[in-house]
């Protein structure tokens, strides 16, 4: 991302919408806006402020003037950019190439859904594939299924290891009050859910729940003349690697190995400074996978290495701790979540679950099936 | 080169699999393999491409077992193709759990039904090679 500059545009504001059940009828806007207008007024900005919008979201196919239709805003700069999960890495780097150029000055990313209570097959339709869709695969899980059975067989990764992701996921949400699941989870009743699609249980898959978040970008002056501390961008990467499955070269190499490098390369950190990592968990062989391309772990390691609760609460590298989407919440694109939790660590916000000195957090964030990656690192005042 | 007013990529594909042949295509440019069809080659966007018939013999790259509420457990798998590309499919005549990466397996042509265009599917192949 050369041409992008480290710390030149900062997270002012972040905020979730109502998250979890929605009242009936609950539209994917009202969830937005609502967590937009949270969002400025964590930063003390109002909607006057806003010249630039990025929407992206299953339910709305047009998210950019949908928003601003229902917020009445005409933004200079607008992107809707849709790339599954990851869309808000992507729109964050958009944001900074326009607030860079001057384009626009102020800039809302927003996200909502209602996955939860209109059902996952009306909110998120597949696309049909004639050379996929006869085999009836649950897509997007089979194609995570058939990854990890991949990575089991390369790497010698067991189930046990896919069930401690998600319970350290489970660990973390009961330190964070806004988490859909409040029960523990053991091992043992991870492993023994319901099969979904081997060697996934349904506690290997991401929550289905309603909800939205938003965040406000500014450039670095502005920020620091708002209410909350700033949170710069310290760097961004992006890539894609393909749209369906069967196009996925190497089903144990994700392009969190292309965007992981070109974030840190414009961060100018190294993994040894990141004391929080946020990564897109629609199911658990996703931490697997992006500690080893991400760098925090050699390539195969990843099962071993989240073994014994290593990324649990006490545990040796602090990953979701919000509970992540395992736990926490996944209202079906849920990378803009991801971003929030990294971003209110670097803040200190994050009470019982809060990372010591979280001066550095990486967000990574997963679209599609393993489809589209990027990173976003975010980092404190002092590290600018 | 395709016509598309004339003919399409899966509709030639589908012509074969009527016949009980996998067909594939090959850029020949490069002389690489690669599927799904397409009217333009990936990578170098040629329209140099040949359709061949593969010789049905593939390894199982990898799998998973899909479980619907109420029906039997469904294999979906990958096969890698000794021609070098790949597809999703199932291994059929198995126990769906008993489908193991690294495993032989040989085409047959699903006739597909009313709503289905007729499609590849595989059976073990032994050690065949």
């Amino acid at each position: 991302m050369s041409g992008l500059k480290k710390g030149s545009i900062a997270v002012v504001g972040a905020a979730e919408s109502d998250l979890g059940q929605v009242a009936p009828n609950t539209s994917p806007v009202d969830l937005m806006a609502q967590a937009t207008m949270r969002a400025l007024d964590d930063c003390g900005l109002t909607l006057k402020d806003v010249d630039a919008l990025f929407v992206a979201a299953t339910q709305v196919r047009m998210g950019p003037m949908s928003l601003a239709e229902y917020l009445r805003i005409k933004p200079k700069v607008f992107d809707g950019t849709q790339i599954g999960g990851s869309s808000f890495m992507t729109h964050v780097a958009h944001a900074q190439m326009a607030i860079q150029l001057g384009l626009c000055e102020v800039a809302v990313i927003a996200y909502g859904s209602t996955q939860r209570s209109v059902s996952r097959a009306a909110a998120s339709p597949r696309e049909f594939n004639p050379y996929e869709s006869p085999y009836r695969p649950i897509l997007p899980i089979s194609a995570y299924a058939m990854a990890a059975a991949r990575h089991m067989h390369q790497y010698g990764t067991t189930r046990e290891h896919l069930a401690e992701v998600a319970v350290a996921a489970r660990k973390w949400a009961l330190l964070n009050p806004k988490a859909w699941e409040k029960e523990p989870l053991t091992i043992e009743q991870a492993l023994n859910a319901r099969m979904v699609s081997y060697p996934f249980t349904v506690r290997d898959c991401c929550l289905v729940v309603d909800g939205g978040g938003a965040i406000v970008l500014t450039s670095a002056a502005r920020a620091k003349t708002l209410k909350k501390k700033p949170v710069y961008v310290l760097g961004v990467g992006e890539t894609l690697s393909h749209a369906n499955i069967s196009s996925l070269p190497d089903f144990t190499v994700t392009g969190a190995a292309i965007s992981g490098p070109q974030a840190f390369k414009m961060a100018g950190v190294t993994q040894k400074d990141v004391k929080m990592l946020s990564l897109y968990d629609a199911f658990t062989i996703n931490p697997i996978l992006f500690l080893e391309d991400l760098g925090f772990c050699p390539k195969g390691e990843g099962g071993r290495f989240v073994a014994n609760g290593a990324i649990a609460p006490g545990g040796k590298l602090a990953v979701n701790t919000s509970g992540g989407g395992l736990s926490y919440c996944h209202p079906g694109m849920y990378g803009l979540l991801v971003m929030i939790e990294a971003i209110r660590q670097v803040r200190g916000e994050c009470g019982e679950r809060q990372v010591k000195g979280c001066d550095v957090a990486l967000a990574h964030g997963n679209g599609g099936v393993l489809s589209s990656q990027c990173t976003v690192i975010f980092g404190s005042e002092n590290t600018v | 080169m395709m016509d598309l007013m004339k003919q399409s990529p899966l509709g030639t594909y589908v012509e074969h699999l009527k016949k009980g042949e996998l067909a594939y295509q090959v850029n020949k440019d490069n002389n690489k393999a690669f599927f799904y069809p397409r009217a333009i080659a990936p990578e170098t966007g040629s329209t140099n491409i040949e359709w061949r018939e593969s010789k049905g013999l593939g390894t199982v790259y990898t799998t998973t077992v899909v479980h619907y509420k109420g029906e039997p457990p469904l294999n979906v798998a990958m096969i890698d193709m000794d021609e070098g590309w790949r597809l999703m499919s199932r291994v059929e005549d198995i126990d769906p759990m008993q489908v193991k990466i690294g495993m032989r397996v040989k085409f047959r042509a699903h006739p597909g039904d009313e709503k289905t265009l007729p499609y590849p599917v595989f059976t073990p192949a032994g050690d065949a090679q």
